[in-house]
C-alpha cells in the first residue's frame, strides 16, 4: 500500500519538476539566442530573496494570485474553464470599491458588506456564463471571455465622473474607501512594509478548498464530474445544476482576489488596478496542478519571478531585461501543459505493469504453496 | 481468407470481432501471433501501414466531414496520391462507375442519407489502394433496401477481384453476402462455415455454443410482489437517428439540443412489471433502445410518456440520485464510462454513485475511512484481485473492475437492480461469480432486469425473457424451454424486420409464468 503512495507522491511531483527544468532551460536558450550570459539573470533574481521588502512584496502578490487560481482550480476540476476570473475579479473590486466608498457601517459589520459585495459581483458575473451554459449549451469559455470585455466597459462607466468616479490628477478612482472598510495588515517597519491582513483570507480559502473537495459529498460530485461526465451522471449528480454551482463559486472566490490589494493598500479603484491577474492565475493553477499546496507554491514562484525581474534592469555591471522574467512565465505554461499529461499517462502505464506483476507474483506464490 | 471473396466473421457481442479487425487494420497490437498478406509476413504499428498493405477499413462509425464536399472527403489525408483537383475527380468517377457506387463528387456530405456516405466511405478506402476491405458491421444502420443495394456494390467489388470482410452478427445476411465463414467467440475461432451448406440454426449454435458454463436458475423464486411496474413508457430520440449505444456519447450533454423535426421514439409504449425474487432479460440485437429503457429507469433520461413505478411510488419525474437512494442498483452497460472514475482510486470509486448513504458519508461530509474500511470488504468478498484499495480503477483488470461494481451496487441492498450486460468482456471464472451473487440477490427478493447479449446468460438467469425491437417489447419466451438458437433468431429476424413470430411466440404463450400483461 505504502508503495503506491509513494508512486503518487512521484507522479504528482515530476509533472511540475520536469516543466521548470524545461522551462529554465528554454529561457536559457533564450538568453543565448540574444547573445546574453545564459545564467546571471537567475542568480540576480534569487539574490533578491534574503531582502524583508521584496519578501513582503512576493506574499503580497501571491495572496492575490493565490485566491485568483483557487477559482480557476475549482473549474478546472469540474472540466469548466473559468476564463473570465480577470473581469470577475476586476468587476468585483471595482463595485466594492464603490460601497465602501459610499457605505460607512462599523468595520465589524462593513468588512463582512464588502467580502459579500465581491463575492455577489462575482458569482453574478460568472452566473451569467453558467446559465447561458446551462440552458442555452453557450461553451463557458467563449461566454466568460466576452464578459471580461463587457466588464471593462461596465467598470469604464461606473468610474465616470458623473456616476461613481473621482478623478484624482489624470486618474479615474472610485474615490477613497471609508476607514472602517480598511483591513489591517501586519506592519513590519516602514523600511520593510506592511504584509496585507487577507493575506490570511488566501490561507483560509486554501483550506476551504481542500476541505470542500475531498470531505464532503459536494466535493466528490464536482470531481466526479470532473473525471467522467457519463459516470457522474449515472451515479445521480445533476450535471446542470453542478455546472451551474460551480460557476457561482468559482465567481464568488475570483470576485475576492482583489480585495486583500484593495482593502489592504489602495483603498480605491483606479486604473493602475492590476488587469490580468484573471489569466495569471490559469497558469499558476495548471502549475499547481489545482492543489492547493502546489497552487500556493506556483503563486510563489510566480509573484517571485514578478517581484525579483525589475532588478534586473538595474543590475551592474551588465543590465538584463527584466522581461526575461515574463518569457519565463510563459514557457512554464508551455512545459507544463505538455509534461503533465505526458506524466499522467506515464503515471498509468506503470501503475498497470505494476498491478499486474504484483498480482501475477502473488499468484506464483499462492501456486506454491498449493504445490509445496 | 481468399482473393476475390466476401469472409464473413460473426460472432456474439464482445466476442472479438472488433479487436481482431483493429489488430488487421494497425489499430491496436496483437500480443501474439501472426497476419500474413500475400504470403508476406507483416505487422502493422498503424493504419498508415494496413494502408500501405491495400487493407482498408469502414468504421461502423462514418468518419466523414459534413461540411465538406464528397471530392474533399475522399482526398482528405491522401492529397498526394491524386492532388485535390481534375484528376482525383477523375479518379473518384473512375472507381465510382467501375463499382457502380453511384457518388456524386460536388455534394455536401451532410446532404447525404446514411447509405450514400457508408458508399462515400468505401470509396474513401478504394481510392487509397485498398484491395482487401473491411466493412465493421455495415448494416447495422442501414434499412433492407439499403442493405440489398449493399450487397450487389459488395458482389460488384468481388468480380473485380477485391476482397471483402464482412463483420456482422445479422446470420441471415452474412448467409446471403459472403463465401465464407468464421465464427468466433469469447477471442478464439470456434468454426468456419460455406454458406450454402449452413443454416441460420447452425450458425446461431456455433455462434452461442453449448459446452460454455451456463448460468442456470435453480428453483423459482418469483412472488408476486411487483416492484417495478413500467406503463407505456414512450422516450423520444434527441437529434437525429438515434441507435442506442452507437450514439455518441453527450450522455446526459450539457449541450444537447435537438433540432427541431427529427423525433424518433427509441422506446415505443413499452409495459412491463418486474416481481420481487425475479429476473426479467432483455434480449435485442443492441441498438433496439436498450440503452433508452435503462436510461429512463435509472432516471438520466427522463420519459416522454408513461410511467415508472417503483414500490409502489410514482417516481417517473424523480432524479437519478433519489431513485438511487431508494434501492435502485446500476450495473452500467458501459463500466468504464459510466461506472468507474477510472483514475481515481478503488476506495473512491466505491463511492461513486452511494456518496449520500452509508458508510461513504456522513451527512454532508464524505467519511473516507468507512469507504476504504468497506472497500476492503467488497475487494475481500467479492474476490477483486487487486493489490489495494488506492490504486486507480484503470489498473484492474474488466473482470475485477466488474466485480468491485457489482459488490459495490450489492453492499446497499437494491430492491431492484438493473444489470446491463454485467458479464461482458468478463473472464469465465468472475462471470460464474458474478451469476452467483445476482441469483443469491434474487433469492432474497430482488426484482432484475437483465440486458445481455450472451443469450445463454439470458435464458440461464431470467425467469422471464423479452425480446426488443426497434424500441417495442416485440416478444417474449420462456427461458426453461427456449433455446439460444430460436431466441437468437427471433433477435436477428427482428433486426431485418422479419420477426419469427411463430417460432418464439408459441414457447412464449406457454410460458403463462408470472407475467399477464405479456406483450
Amino acid at each position: 500500500m505504502k508503495k503506491f503512495d509513494k508512486e503518487r507522491v512521484l507522479v504528482a511531483v515530476a509533472g511540475p519538476v520536469i516543466a521548470l527544468v524545461l522551462a529554465i532551460l528554454l529561457t536559457s536558450v533564450v538568453l543565448i539566442a540574444s547573445g546574453k550570459n545564459p545564467i546571471e539573470p537567475y542568480r540576480l533574481m534569487l539574490e533578491q530573496l534574503p531582502y524583508s521588502d521584496i519578501q513582503v512584496l512576493i506574499i503580497n502578490q501571491a495572496s492575490l494570485y493565490y485566491i485568483a487560481a483557487i477559482a480557476v482550480a475549482l473549474g478546472f476540476r469540474m472540466n469548466l474553464f473559468n476564463i473570465g476570473v480577470d473581469g470577475q475579479y476586476r468587476l468585483a473590486a471595482v463595485m466594492t470599491a464603490v460601497v465602501g466608498a459610499n457605505v460607512a457601517l462599523p468595520g465589524f459589520l462593513q468588512i463582512p458588506l464588502l467580502l459579500l459585495v465581491a463575492m455577489c459581483t462575482g458569482a453574478f458575473w460568472a452566473g451569467i456564463a453558467g446559465i447561458l451554459k446551462v440552458t442555452r449549451g453557450v461553451s463557458e469559455v467563449v461566454a466568460t471571455i466576452m464578459l471580461n470585455a463587457i466588464a471593462t466597459s461596465i467598470i469604464g462607466y461606473v468610474t465616470l465622473a458623473n456616476v461613481w468616479g473621482v478623478q484624482v490628477g489624470n486618474n479615474m478612482t472610485t474615490g477613497i474607501m471609508k476607514k472602517s472598510g480598511w483591513f489591517p495588515g501586519i506592519n513590519l517597519g516602514s523600511d520593510v512594509g506592511e504584509i496585507y491582513g487577507l493575506v490570511f483570507l488566501a490561507v483560509v480559502l486554501g483550506i476551504g478548498y481542500w476541505l470542500v473537495l475531498n470531505r464532503t459529498r459536494f466535493g466528490f460530485d464536482l470531481r466526479a464530474t470532473g473525471a467522467s461526465e457519463t459516470a457522474a451522471a449515472a451515479s445521480g449528480v445533476d450535471a446542470k445544476r453542478m455546472v451551474l454551482i460551480s460557476m457561482l463559486i468559482s465567481g464568488a472566490i475570483a470576485g475576492l482576489s482583489g480585495l486583500p490589494l484593495l482593502l489592504g493598500d489602495t483603498h480605491t479603484y483606479s486604473l493602475s488596478f492590476p488587469a490580468g491577474l484573471g489569466f495569471t492565475a490559469i497558469g499558476i493553477a495548471l502549475l499547481g496542478r489545482n492543489n492547493p499546496g502546489g497552487i500556493a507554491l506556483a503563486a510563489l514562484l510566480w509573484a517571485f519571478l514578478d517581484k525579483a525581474s525589475p532588478a534586473l534592469d538595474y543590475a551592474s555591471p551588465v543590465a538584463y531585461d527584466k522581461e526575461i522574467a515574463t518569457i519565463m512565465q510563459g514557457l512554464i505554461v508551455f512545459a507544463v501543459v505538455i509534461s503533465y499529461e505526458a506524466v499522467r499517462q506515464w503515471g498509468l502505464r506503470r501503475q498497470q505493469q505494476q498491478v499486474g506483476a504484483e498480482l501475477a507474483a502473488a499468484a506464483q506464490n499462492t501456486n506454491k504453496e498449493v504445490a509445496a | 481468407m481468399r482473393k476475390g471473396t466476401v469472409h464473413a466473421l460473426v460472432g456474439e457481442n464482445g466476442a472479438g470481432k472488433s479487436t481482431l479487425m483493429k489488430i488487421l487494420y494497425g489499430m491496436q497490437k496483437p500480443d501474439e501471433g501472426t497476419i500474413e498478406v500475400d504470403g508476406e509476413l507483416v505487422s502493422f504499428s498503424s493504419p498508415a501501414d494496413a494502408i500501405v498493405r491495400g487493407i482498408g477499413m469502414v468504421h461502423q462509425h462514418f468518419m466523414l466531414a459534413d461540411n465538406l464536399t464528397v471530392l474533399e472527403n475522399v482526398v482528405l489525408g491522401s492529397e498526394k496520391l491524386y492532388g485535390i483537383g481534375g484528376s482525383a475527380r477523375k479518379k473518384i468517377k473512375e472507381i465510382s462507375d467501375r463499382y457502380g457506387l453511384g457518388i456524386r463528387p460536388d455534394v455536401l456530405v451532410e446532404d447525404l442519407g446514411v447509405a450514400d456516405r457508408q458508399r462515400v466511405e468505401i470509396l474513401k478506402v478504394l481510392y487509397r489502394g485498398a484491395r482487401t476491405l473491411i466493412l465493421d458491421e455495415p448494416t447495422a444502420v442501414l434499412v433492407p433496401q439499403e442493405v440489398d443495394a449493399l450487397f450487389d456494390n459488395l458482389r460488384e467489388l468481388k468480380s473485380e477481384g477485391l476482397s471483402v470482410i464482412f463483420i456482422s452478427h445479422k446470420l441471415g445476411e452474412v448467409l446471403s453476402v459472403a463465401d465464407d465463414i468464421t465464427v468466433i467467440r469469447r477471442g478464439t475461432t470456434v468454426g468456419t462455415a460455406i454458406p450454402s451448406r449452413t443454416t441460420p440454426r447452425q450458425l446461431a449454435e456455433m455462434m452461442v455454443g453449448s459446452e460454455l458454463p451456463t448460468p442456470e436458475t435453480a428453483e423459482s423464486t418469483v412472488t408476486d410482489r411487483p416492484v417495478l411496474e413500467v406503463s407505456n413508457l414512450t422516450v423520444h430520440a434527441r437529434g437525429a437517428v438515434s441507435l442506442g449505444t452507437e450514439d455518441e456519447p453527450t450522455g446526459e450533454g450539457l449541450t444537447e439540443f435537438a433540432p427541431a423535426g427529427a423525433v424518433k421514439k427509441v422506446l415505443d409504449d413499452v409495459t412491463f412489471t418486474i416481481h420481487a425474487g425475479e429476473v426479467m432479460g432483455i434480449a435485442g440485437v443492441e441498438g433496439n433502445g436498450q440503452t433508452e429503457l435503462i436510461d429512463a429507469l435509472i432516471g438520466t433520461k427522463h420519459a416522454d410518456s408513461g410511467s415508472i413505478s417503483f414500490l409502489g411510488e410514482d417516481i417517473t419525474p424523480w432524479p437519478t440520485r433519489k431513485r438511487r437512494e431508494s434501492g435502485v442498483g446500476y450495473i452500467p452497460e458501459d463500466r468504464h464510462r459510466q461506472g468507474l472514475l477510472l483514475e481515481s482510486p478503488l476506495w473512491e470509486n466505491r463511492i461513486l454513485g452511494h456518496v449520500t448513504e452509508k458508510p461513504n458519508a456522513k451527512g454532508f461530509w464524505l467519511n473516507p475511512k468507512g469507504a476504504q474500511a468497506d472497500t476492503r470488504r467488497i475487494v475481500e468478498e467479492y474476490d477483486v484481485r487487486t493489490p489495494g484499495i488506492d490504486v486507480t480503477a484503470a489498473s484492474l483488470s474488466g473482470g475485477n473492475q466488474q466485480k468491485l461494481i457489482v459488490g459495490r451496487e450489492m453492499s446497499h441492498d437494491p430492491k431492484f437492480l438493473i444489470a446491463a450486460h454485467p458479464t461482458r468482456g468478463v473472464d469465465v471464472g468472475a462471470q460464474a461469480q458474478i451469476w452467483d451473487r445476482i441469483r443469491e440477490a434474487r433469492r432474497e427478493g430482488l426484482a432484475v432486469l437483465l440486458i445481455s447479449a450472451d443469450l445463454d446468460e439470458l435464458i440461464g438467469l431470467s425467469d422471464t425473457l423479452r425480446v426488443i425491437y426497434d424500441g417495442k417489447l416485440v416478444a417474449d419466451a420462456d427461458p426453461a424451454t427456449i433455446t439460444p438458437e430460436e431466441l437468437g433468431s427471433a433477435m436477428t429476424g427482428a433486426a431485418t424486420g422479419h420477426l419469427e413470430h411463430e417460432e418464439t411466440a408459441p414457447e412464449g404463450d406457454d410460458n403463462a409464468g408470472p407475467e399477464d400483461e405479456a406483450r
